[in-house]
């Protein structure tokens, strides 16, 4: 700033603009921090109070006991059991399906119209509630069955991770250049072998990442659980049986007047933020380039 | 490199395009070429942006299938068959012609397998021929030198004339019998690009060679013959020397004295 000389900006009004600009930037960035504190800020409280209230009650006994009647000690073993089961189950059932019709959509059906159908349906349900998951898995699942069990439990967290799965396959391989996929075609390389061993592997650390996130959002959904596997206070691995979750266990004990009860939700929601937390570290590990060294 | 004293219909035709009009969409990117590539000779077309002869290059592997509205009518004879007809398995076809292209493309894996991945497809061989093609190939391509040490680091480590070697190397590995080099020097430096040259002219040994150049310089240095493109339309084919000395045809000595293009 010190010596402009006779530039154009030197002049008294093109100062005065400078000045202007340099007001509004320096306003816009208080503005745009102090959102961000205050976004960040909820975050923070919430961390606090969860390690404050909950971390008292991690105990060993949380891992190696069942949920405990009222006014008695007890662990989450089966919560903790029975949100593994079901979420790796769905997780298992929906990754496969959405795996393939996100590569439908990125490498065979690019062009088609049934793509923009497949497309924009999967967008509604990605945003979808989930309560309305749980409900149809209720209705188709549940009802005729006669009774909950881990196996509608499992379905309806699969439903939810499908969307996401395909979201993110799709998008992950429509960033793979289609320079490479030339260049498999021109060696005379078949589309599925391109796509298995050039175009997944170059999109992999997306796709790992979209799993990962999927597991993150299914690992805390208690409304699909609610109308499906229901809960269960005993120890229960039959998967044709109400199974014990953790969010679901959570939502019922922190309802509950017991303190025992109350103290256990607390620790349940610490064990699940700190896992979904984990798991949103590795998957950023994972998209974070690697081919750059 | 000039084969002057050998007319050119004495030679055998690798490739003759016939009659070819190529469409993208309803718009006519090609009008009616006819054009013969010759066995173990290159050939480079040339011509200003969107002449076509990207265009006529890619309808030789029919690389435009991958994209829908895409279309070729008329005959490309490759050894006596056309490869235009809807009956041609496109895999076998690119397994016996070969591309390179503008930027370096190597695959997402180590420079080994850059080279044995394309042989796997259609060869069943032991570890230590798959290591003897491998050599055999980045040696051809003039990189083996550089890379020997490093065979299972990434491709994508390479620089960006070691890639586009690295993808040569691939291309002639699978042992094709027409290598299309579609701009292969345009993203690289002035020595890569000298590297590569070298290479087309070695390769001519074995290969029939079709090259797409902006730089004519390059294409009087590399090629055997030049077929020059405007608009869509072939306007002469002949001798390179010929081309870049006395030219028939008046559009093809404005470009190439530089007065358009």
């Amino acid at each position: 700033m010190a010596s402009l000389g006779n530039s154009a900006i030197s002049t008294p009004a093109a100062q005065a603009l400078y000045r202007r600009r340099r007001r509004s930037n320096g306003i816009l960035l208080t503005l745009s921090f102090a959102a961000t504190i205050f976004g960040l800020l909820w975050l923070a409280l919430i961390l606090i109070a969860l390690f404050y209230q909950g971390f008292s009650g991690l105990s060993l006994s949380i891992f190696t006991e069942m949920t405990p009647p009222p006014g008695e000690a007890g662990g989450l073993l089966n919560a903790i059991i029975g949100s593994l089961i079901m979420t790796i189950a769905g997780v298992a059932i929906g990754t496969p399906i959405g795996i393939l019709a996100g590569t439908y959509m990125a490498e065979y059906g690019r062009h088609n119209q049934l793509t923009n159908v497949v497309r924009f349906i999967n967008d509604i349900l990605l945003a979808a509630p989930s309560i309305v998951i749980g409900l149809f898995v209720y209705e188709v699942v549940v009802a005729p069955m006669g009774h909950f069990s881990a196996i509608a439990g499992s379905l309806a967290l699969a439903i939810l991770v499908i969307p996401v799965v395909v979201r993110t396959t799709e998008d992950m391989l429509n960033l793979v250049p289609n320079t490479l996929r030339e260049a498999s075609a021109a060696l005379g390389l078949p589309r599925a072998v391109m796509i298995r061993q050039v175009a997944y592997r170059a999109a992999l650390s997306g796709i790992v990442t979209g799993v990962l996130l999927a597991i993150a959002r299914v690992s805390g959904e208690t409304a699909p659980l609610l109308f499906t596997a229901l809960n269960n206070q005993f120890w229960s691995v039959d998967p044709n049986a109400p199974m014990s979750s953790l969010p679901v266990t959570i939502f019922q004990f922190a309802l509950s007047p017991y303190p025992e009860w109350q103290k256990l939700a607390w620790s349940g929601a610490l064990l699940i933020t700190i896992a979904v937390l984990a798991l949103n570290i590795i998957a950023r590990t994972f998209l974070s380039p690697r081919t750059s060294k | 490199m000039m084969q002057s004293a050998v007319a050119p219909n004495a030679l055998p035709e690798k490739i003759s395009i016939k009659n070819l009009k190529f469409f993208y969409g309803d718009s006519l990117a090609l009008k009616s070429i006819n054009l013969p590539l010759y066995e173990k000779k290159v050939t480079a077309f040339i011509g200003p942006s969107g002449c076509g002869k990207s265009t006529l290059l890619r309808v030789l592997n029919r690389m435009y299938d991958l994209y829908p509205r895409q279309r070729a009518e008329g005959e490309v004879l490759f050894d006596g068959g056309n490869i235009l007809n809807p009956g041609q398995d496109l895999n076998l076809l690119r397994a016996r012609i070969g591309m390179v292209f503008q930027k370096p493309t190597p695959f997402p894996m180590s420079i080994y397998d850059n080279i044995a991945f394309g042989i796997r497809l259609y060869e069943n061989i032991s570890r230590a021929e798959m290591d003897a093609r491998v050599e055999a190939a980045l040696t051809r391509a003039a990189l083996w030198n550089e890379v020997k040490d490093k065979l299972s680091s990434s491709g994508l480590s390479l620089s960006g004339g070691q890639q586009q070697r690295l993808c040569i190397a691939r291309s002639i590995a699978v042992r094709p019998e027409v290598v299309l080099f579609d701009e292969p020097c345009s993203a690289l430096d002035p020595i890569s690009t000298a590297k590569i040259e070298e290479l087309i002219d070695e390769l001519t040994a074995d290969y029939t060679i079709a090259i797409v150049t902006h730089n004519m310089q390059q294409a009087a240095r590399v090629s055997d013959y030049t077929a020059f493109m405007y608009l869509g339309e072939l306007i002469e084919f002949d001798e390179t020397s010929k081309i870049f000395t006395a030219p028939s045809d008046k559009r093809t000595q404005d470009y190439i004295t530089g007065r358009f293009g």
